[in-house]
């Protein structure tokens, strides 16, 4: 932690308990609290893991033997003013999150007032203009992803249907800030409102627009770096009973970063949402061109570190082991991307519906690479790409192109459509039914393609093998009285033979089946036991070769959970594979684990 | 980082005498209607009757789960006690737009809002979703529950039916 951020989350603890001391404001006898209009929440949660190494599963030896992650929030809130903090320690963080959050401090702390014209926040904050192109601050401690600004913010509703923003600071980096201070103003304007001959018409239209400026100081031998980096969009809506349509262009400026390369090409990203709903049925349309958005505050950075904007991935988000096993994140130096999903309602009461309704959902969703042109800079000795719009990138058929700017002109060569540049594919569908007031039951099933060179490593020559794999999903649930229920779950992973490969990266381990049965006692405890089995790894032991340890791996897992109101502890025992974990556009690998951990979050 | 600490220890503290137990004003936020528009949170109101409120997500089983049981019995608890359902979704821009298709094709009859960089889940300190708060006819928070098991929306339910009588909540 540096000594000035440490001065100023004094300044502010010191602040807050100022605010915070009953003696001040909360003494008077006979008054009651709550005549002030006042309150304090917060939250905690506390994750310990106690690791016991494991060769087998590659589940490493962790010296400190027990690791946690906690953290706390309180939210003080008098009439129009607010403060928080929150204090947060990683003794030492636990295995699958980035190591430089090891310590303790607090990391968040803010004084804000509101009223019907203004809302200022000084301290930090998390802001999103339009859909998050050009700037979203965001907090999810599940991920350890925090990137909020710490300065201050100024919303502003001067007139009806208008709201304008206003931010500066720099962003939270582990214990202190990044290097680059970052400015934006947003506008929006909800027209309905605007206008009051339109306020009560059915069909809703809302534009907007922004603009943020990163500064970074920039020194280089070779390179004139840009100092101020900006980055504009425009955006709209519109709404009507159950049909929606949204779209944001945001561009960049050259913003020579490690991501890119020290490229000095502009970015630029089209994000385009649809749907429509009526009773019992609807559509979703998403589609997007990103083409090196990468932003942050500083050009160095990697991973989910100090990134400015946000870029959703346009794929199905799963949240059942398997299904996630291989999850996408967006290419933040380009891809193009869509998803497509159709949902319908079969009525209850008729032959298929039953007595009460069927649900299916079909959804079909991928990405791919653009279409890149290398460039040669002869001056520096670097390559670099350029793209070119071109809806022929949609078909996802001779997309990519080599070639190579000489003369000004693109001299330009087809390569066939290639497995390399196609990302990540999903078709799924699901069904759910209940069919009486006892048991439901979920199906799913998802063919995904996965390019693990790129997702992974982001680069096509990392030596992984794509992945194509079919999957099968059971829910049951039986409800026996109650308060009371069983669960019962089970997946199936199913890899052709042909993308199973021993490799040293220890992937490509073939098909997997899970199991659970989860038993809800009552609403307040909880015991599952849950076995996900590698059955389908290749290496089984008897083979003539080296190695000969049989991988076919059964993960067990046991947990119970105790809940009341507010307050949850969970415990689980057993092994958990290696996984993938994905944030801010970046997936890493979580190493595999044995141990026991322990979860309690409350608040009040 | 001792001072820090010691400091966070008394905040704590200060905060066991400012706690009247529950009874607090749902706090200020800015969400998003399905129309586009926005509204402040703390104008949600149900003429002097309870409010439930529900944060929930497109991509979370458990709380579809728990809407959908409620959906179910929702006019017979609307009809009894005239309590209102809010569903707050913390589905970020990657799938809030998921938020309207699910509803409309589920058919559920909820106000329904989208907290999309979730200003309003931080200000009501939810952890995890599904997480239900019930809120009595002066717009105080009274009873909260974390997570969802089958049979849930029961107890739920009892507890509104408890409030109207002026009985003690049950966890």
């Amino acid at each position: 932690m540096t000594k000035p951020y440490l001065k100023s989350s004094l300044a502010a603890t010191f602040l807050l308990a100022f605010i915070l001391n009953p003696f001040n404001f909360f003494a008077q006898e006979g008054n009651p609290i709550q005549d002030l209009g006042s309150s304090v929440h917060g939250n905690f949660q506390i994750d310990a893991q106690y690791y016991n190494p494991d060769s087998l599963i590659g589940a490493p030896k962790v010296p400190e033997k027990l690791l946690s992650n906690a953290f706390g929030n309180i939210n003080f809130i008098k009439g129009k003013f607010s403060a928080g903090v929150r204090y947060e320690a990683y003794n030492n963080v636990k295995q699958g999150f980035l190591p430089q959050y090891k310590g303790q401090g607090i990391t968040n702390r803010f004084v804000r007032y509101q009223d019907k014209l203004f809302d200022v926040t000084v301290g930090n904050f998390y802001e999103m203009f339009g859909n998050g192109l050009t700037l979203r601050t965001y907090y999810e401690p599940g991920l350890l992803y925090d990137n909020s600004l710490d300065g201050a913010r100024i919303i502003s509703n001067p007139y009806k249907g208008i709201t304008l923003k206003g931010v500066i600071g720099k962003q939270r980096y582990f214990f202190t800030v990044g290097p680059g201070i970052v400015r934006g103003v947003d506008g929006e304007i909800n027209i309905n409102e605007l206008f009051d001959s339109i306020i009560t018409s059915k069909t809703k239209f809302i534009i907007g627009g922004s603009f943020v400026s990163k500064f970074q100081t920039g020194q280089d031998p070779n390179l004139i770096l840009p100092e101020n980096v900006g980055c504009y969009s425009g955006r709209f809506n519109i709404i009507r009973d159950g049909f929606n349509l949204g779209a944001e262009y945001a561009y960049k400026i050259n913003d020579p970063s490690a991501d890119n390369k020290l490229s000095y090409k502009y970015g630029d990203a089209l994000y385009v949402t649809t749907s429509y709903a009526g009773d019992g049925y609807s559509f979703l349309f998403q589609g997007k061109r990103i083409d090196n958005m990468s932003y942050r505050s500083d050009r160095a950075e990697s991973l989910q570190n100090l990134l400015i904007n946000y870029l959703p991935a346009t794929t199905k988000q799963h949240a059942y082991t398997l299904l996630a096993l291989n999850p996408y994140a967006t290419q933040l130096n380009g891809e193009l991307g869509f998803m497509a999903e159709a949902q319908y309602k079969i009525k209850k009461g008729t032959p298929l519906g039953g007595k009460y309704g069927v649900e299916i959902t079909v959804n079909y969703s991928q990405a791919h690479g653009l279409k890149q042109y290398s460039v040669s800079d002869s001056a520096g000795g670097r390559t670099f790409y350029e793209t070119k719009w071109d809806f022929k990138e949609i078909s996802g058929k001779k997309h990519h192109v080599d070639s190579v700017l000489r003369n000004g002109e693109y001299t330009s060569q087809d390569v066939s459509y290639n497995d390399n540049y196609r990302y990540y594919q999903d078709f799924f569908i699901e069904i759910n039914k209940k069919f009486n007031k006892k048991v439901k039951a979920t199906f799913m099933y998802s063919h995904q393609f996965y390019n693990r060179n790129i997702i992974q490593a982001g680069s096509l020559n990392a030596g992984y093998k794509n992945l194509n794999s079919d999957l099968f999903l059971l829910d049951i649930t039986y409800k026996y009285k109650p308060g009371s229920a069983i669960r019962f779950e089970t997946q199936f992973l199913l890899t052709p033979a042909k993308d199973v490969v021993t490799t040293s990266n220890g992937v490509g381990r073939g098909n997997w089946a899970t199991g659970m049965i989860e038993w809800s006692i009552n609403s307040n405890f909880f015991v599952a036991v849950f076995d996900q089995w590698n059955y389908g790894n290749p290496q089984t032991g008897s083979e003539s070769s080296i190695p000969t340890t049989d991988l076919r791996i059964h993960y067990y897992l046991f947990n119970a959970g105790y809940n009341s109101g507010p307050h949850r502890l969970a415990i689980s025992y057993g092994k958990q594979s290696a996984g993938i974990f994905c944030v801010g556009g970046v997936c890493r690998n979580v190493p595999a684990s044995n141990g026991l951990s322990l979860s309690l979050t409350s608040s009040f | 980082m001792k001072k820090i600490i010691l400091l966070f220890v008394i905040a704590l503290f200060a905060s066991n005498f400012v706690v009247p137990g529950d009874g607090d004003k749902i706090p200020a936020a800015t969400i998003k209607k399905l129309d586009g528009s926005k509204i402040n949170s703390n104008t949600f109101s149900n003429d002097g009757k309870p409010i439930i409120i529900s944060f929930w997500a497109t991509w979370c089983k458990p709380c579809k789960k728990e809407l959908d049981a409620i959906a179910e019995e929702y006019e017979t608890w609307q009809k009894e006690t005239g309590v209102k359902l809010i569903a707050v979704s913390i589905d970020d821009i990657r799938s809030s737009a998921k938020v309207v298709t699910d509803v409309k094709t589920k058919g559920w009859k909820y106000e329904v809002y989208l907290d999309e960089n979730q200003d309003f889940k931080r200000a009501m300190n939810v952890n995890n979703v599904p997480h239900t708060f019930l809120i009595n006819g002066k717009g105080e928070i009274v009873w909260s529950h974390n997570s969802y098991t089958d049979g849930d929306e029961e107890k739920l339910y009892e507890n509104v039916k408890k409030l109207i009588k002026g009985e003690a909540l049950s966890h």
